[in-house]
């Protein structure tokens, strides 16, 4: 049967390279153009649709690696969890019609956190489209208000200029997901195949670089600023900005408070940071934005999360607005000087115009702005109150800080453990926490772990997730055990959606209602049912040795952490309220 | 305010239904919208008409610059410019003084008939909004039984667009 298959094959197609030998399928067209796009590893899941592209993949599978997920989400939170990781470009490949609409959470995931990647996706037949053919969907339809750009590709001679260009665009400017979808005749039909270098499409001219008056102005008014702070957010990480950042704070002593995208852009560690700011920011970085009187803002967006209710945010503040994104300047809050541009460009450029001697004159000058924000930090730390016999869910942050010595590539879920990693885990690098920030997405933290390991296969990579969230996308497990990527999963079980419990306390005068999943697999069994190991910790004495157990196994470990079930997180800001309103204990 | 935006996209199956999708998602409103081929035919020209502040509309234009195939977007209001919309109108009108009074409002209004029947005319009227309103409103008490609107459509008037031309003429030479 398989030497039947082979015969009535075509040729084994010579490895895609610049010129294709025959004339190319389409299938072939896309594969080459892939490979010559540098793409590594697809993750993917094949079906009807794109059987003519899997058939080229096999083929090609010395050159570039495909993952077979379990779940179309997967693949693409993968290929987040990849990109996050390394800033390059990740790759999903998967099938028309449920293939398609599974990937969306993933792909408007990747939108809202302005993550490159670019998700391939099969079509029925052209003559069949418009019919509700079996497996279709209007994939650019469904998809087009959560791409920066997407496409249907009608011959496949334009394969090679449209692969070209969707790579170029999410990678560029802001950064974002860029949907290609390839009805099955088209990967079928032949054409002449011819590499590209360059971007075909006029487009519109890319932001201009930071204008030099406008910077001068910028520095101006930043030295003057007797109460400024830096408000820094996704931006750093995607610019490469972190040293610029951190050189550029440190010249005036500036107070840094990353939002949760903008974590490990500044280091958490360093006395210039007041931790995250906003809904479960700390006290210090809340009031410091509260009561400033110059907001200079870096490759932000200022999100509700961040502001509370805008028009009492920061109310005494002049806003400097930095973004590669236009659309951003402006949109929430009106900035006095308006900066369209790359974070890192414009903080190189603050740099290039800084004065030593105008530096350490406003440097003394705001000595008593350090003041009262180290009264802040002081009255209000972050902080929790102990138990004998129950496990903390902040002490096993703490704790898996400590093992992993601030080290670790970190994923997380949405929702508290995510916001306890954000309070108590201590980022130091750009790229080092990879969460789902403003989509907010359950189940995104495991399958992003397992992309980020294979980026990066030297890196320790652990997922904190919940009971909750890893439940939605745990099949997961079934990749990393093939494919070994040793993933640590942390499971912060505390048998309820706690988020969602947290606020029915707070906000619903504890009516509880749908939230409790204690009655949920035995994680341990289940970590080993997919061939993983599964540990569990449910006393606080057992937390060290059980956490170090795991993340010392080789292979992918599961960290069932029992945990207090009615734990809060704090500080909070109710929504929609502002800072002043922060409740900053129980 | 009312401003009308005028946006060059690529003349690309699907293009319109994004800049449709951006007005719906984001909650912009849109007034009346108008597409054709512009002097290139490989880019449309889509006027809208849309409302809001100036926070608003500068979103509006921002926003739509982000669209991957669009290439410009001009808030024309801002400058000197003249708008046009056509309106098809039918109207009752029987021989008689409902005719005669529709055919004055026709030559006062420099409108047009383009169809007549026993008991009907259609009439054709074009100018700013303002005008095609008030013709409407006229001829609504004569008995009006169906309208379609074209959307406006705008241009630069010829001042703005050498300004224009000459501006991007000095960019192009500083580069």
């Amino acid at each position: 049967m398989i030497a039947q298959r082979q015969l009535l094959n075509r040729p084994a197609a010579s490895r895609p390279t610049d010129s294709l030998g025959d004339i190319p399928t389409g299938a072939q067209m896309l594969v080459a153009a892939l490979v010559h796009e540098g793409v590594d590893a697809i993750f993917g899941y094949p079906g009807g649709a794109v059987l003519h592209i899997y058939d080229e993949l096999w083929r090609a599978r010395d050159q570039l690696t495909h993952y077979l997920v379990r779940h179309e989400q997967g693949a693409v939170h993968m290929a987040e969890g990849y990109a996050r990781a390394t800033g390059r470009v990740g790759v999903v490949l998967v099938t028309s019609g449920p293939g398609a609409t599974n990937a969306v959470t993933g792909i408007a995931n990747a939108y809202m956190d302005s993550t490159p990647i670019v998700v391939i996706t099969g079509q029925v037949p052209k003559h069949l489209i418009g019919t509700d053919a079996f497996q279709e969907v209007d994939t650019v339809g469904i998809t087009r208000p959560c791409v920066k750009h997407n496409y249907l590709v009608r011959e496949a001679r334009d394969l090679p200029a449209i692969v070209r260009e969707a790579f170029h665009l999410a990678r560029s400017g802001r950064p974002g997901p860029v949907v290609i979808d390839i009805p099955k005749d088209v990967s079928a039909a032949r054409a002449n195949y011819s590499r590209l270098d360059h971007v075909s499409f006029p487009f519109s001219a890319k932001p201009a670089p930071v204008d030099q008056q406008q910077a001068q102005h910028a520095i101006e008014t930043i030295l003057s600023a007797k109460r400024p702070v830096l408000y820094v957010g996704g931006g750093i990480a995607n610019s490469g900005a972190d040293e610029s950042l951190r050189t550029f704070a440190e010249a005036l002593r500036l107070p840094v408070t990353p939002t949760l995208m903008g974590l490990g852009g500044f280091p958490s560690s360093h006395p210039l940071c007041l931790g995250m700011l906003g809904m479960h920011g700390t006290y210090a970085a809340n009031m410091a934005v509260a009561e400033s009187d110059l907001l200079v803002a870096l490759g932000v967006r200022f999100d509700d999360r961040v502001t509370g209710k805008l028009a009492t945010f920061a109310p005494q503040a002049r806003v400097i607005h930095v973004d590669i994104d236009p659309a951003n300047i402006g949109k929430n809050v009106t900035p006095a000087l308006a900066l369209a541009g790359d974070v890192k460009q414009a903080l190189d450029q603050f740099i290039s115009l800084l004065d030593e001697q105008d530096a350490q004159q406003s440097i003394q000058d705001r000595e008593p702005w350090w003041a009262r924000i180290r009264k802040w930090q002081r009255s209000q730390p972050l902080r929790f109150s102990g138990s004998q016999n129950q496990i903390k869910p902040q002490t096993v942050i703490r704790e898996l800080h400590r093992l992993t010595r601030g080290e670790a590539v970190v994923t997380t879920d949405v929702g508290q453990h995510q916001m306890w990693v954000a309070q108590f885990y201590p980022f130091t690098k750009a790229r080092q926490l990879i969460t789902s920030g403003g989509l907010g997405t359950m189940g995104f933290g495991l399958p992003a772990a397992v992309g980020a390991q294979l980026a990066l296969p030297d890196q320790l990579v652990v997922a904190v997730v919940g009971d909750g969230g890893f439940q939605m996308t745990n099949q997961e497990l079934a990749t990393a055990v093939q494919y070994e990527l040793p993933v640590k999963i942390v499971i912060m079980n505390n048998g309820y959606l706690g988020m969602v419990r947290q606020w029915q306390e707070m906000f619903y005068d504890r009516t509880y209602s749908e939230v409790d999943i204690s009655v949920a697999p035995d994680f341990v069994k289940l970590a080993e049912a997919y061939g993983a190991a599964g540990f569990r910790a449910e006393r606080p004495s057992e937390l060290h040795n059980v956490l170090k157990a795991a993340l010392e196994h080789k292979g992918v470990a599961v960290i069932d952490v029992v945990v207090e079930k009615e734990e809060n997180v704090f500080p909070i800001v109710p929504a929609g309220a502002n800072a002043r309103d922060m409740i900053v204990h129980d | 305010m009312r401003h009308t935006l005028s946006i060059i996209v690529a003349d690309e199956p699907g293009e319109l239904s994004r800049i449709v999708g951006l007005f719906s998602a984001r909650g912009f409103n849109i007034e009346t919208i108008s597409v054709g081929e512009s002097l290139d035919p490989r880019w449309s020209r889509v006027t809208i008409v849309t409302s809001g502040d100036d926070r608003t509309i500068h979103q509006i234009v921002k926003q739509c610059e982000r669209l991957a195939r669009v290439r410009e977007v001009q808030d024309v209001t801002t400058r000197p410019h003249i708008e046009r919309e056509m309106a098809l109108i039918t109207v009752s009108a029987s021989a008689g003084l409902g005719r005669q009074e529709v055919l004055s409002l026709v030559s006062v209004f420099r409108a047009k008939v383009v169809d007549i029947s026993h008991t009907q005319m259609i009439v054709e009227a074009s100018g700013n909004k303002e005008k095609v309103d008030t013709f409407i409103e006229l001829l609504r008490p004569i008995g009006v039984t169906d309208i379609t609107r074209t959307g406006h459509i705008a241009i630069n008037r010829l001042a703005a667009q050498e300004e224009e031309f000459s501006r991007k003429g000095a960019k192009a030479q500083s580069v």
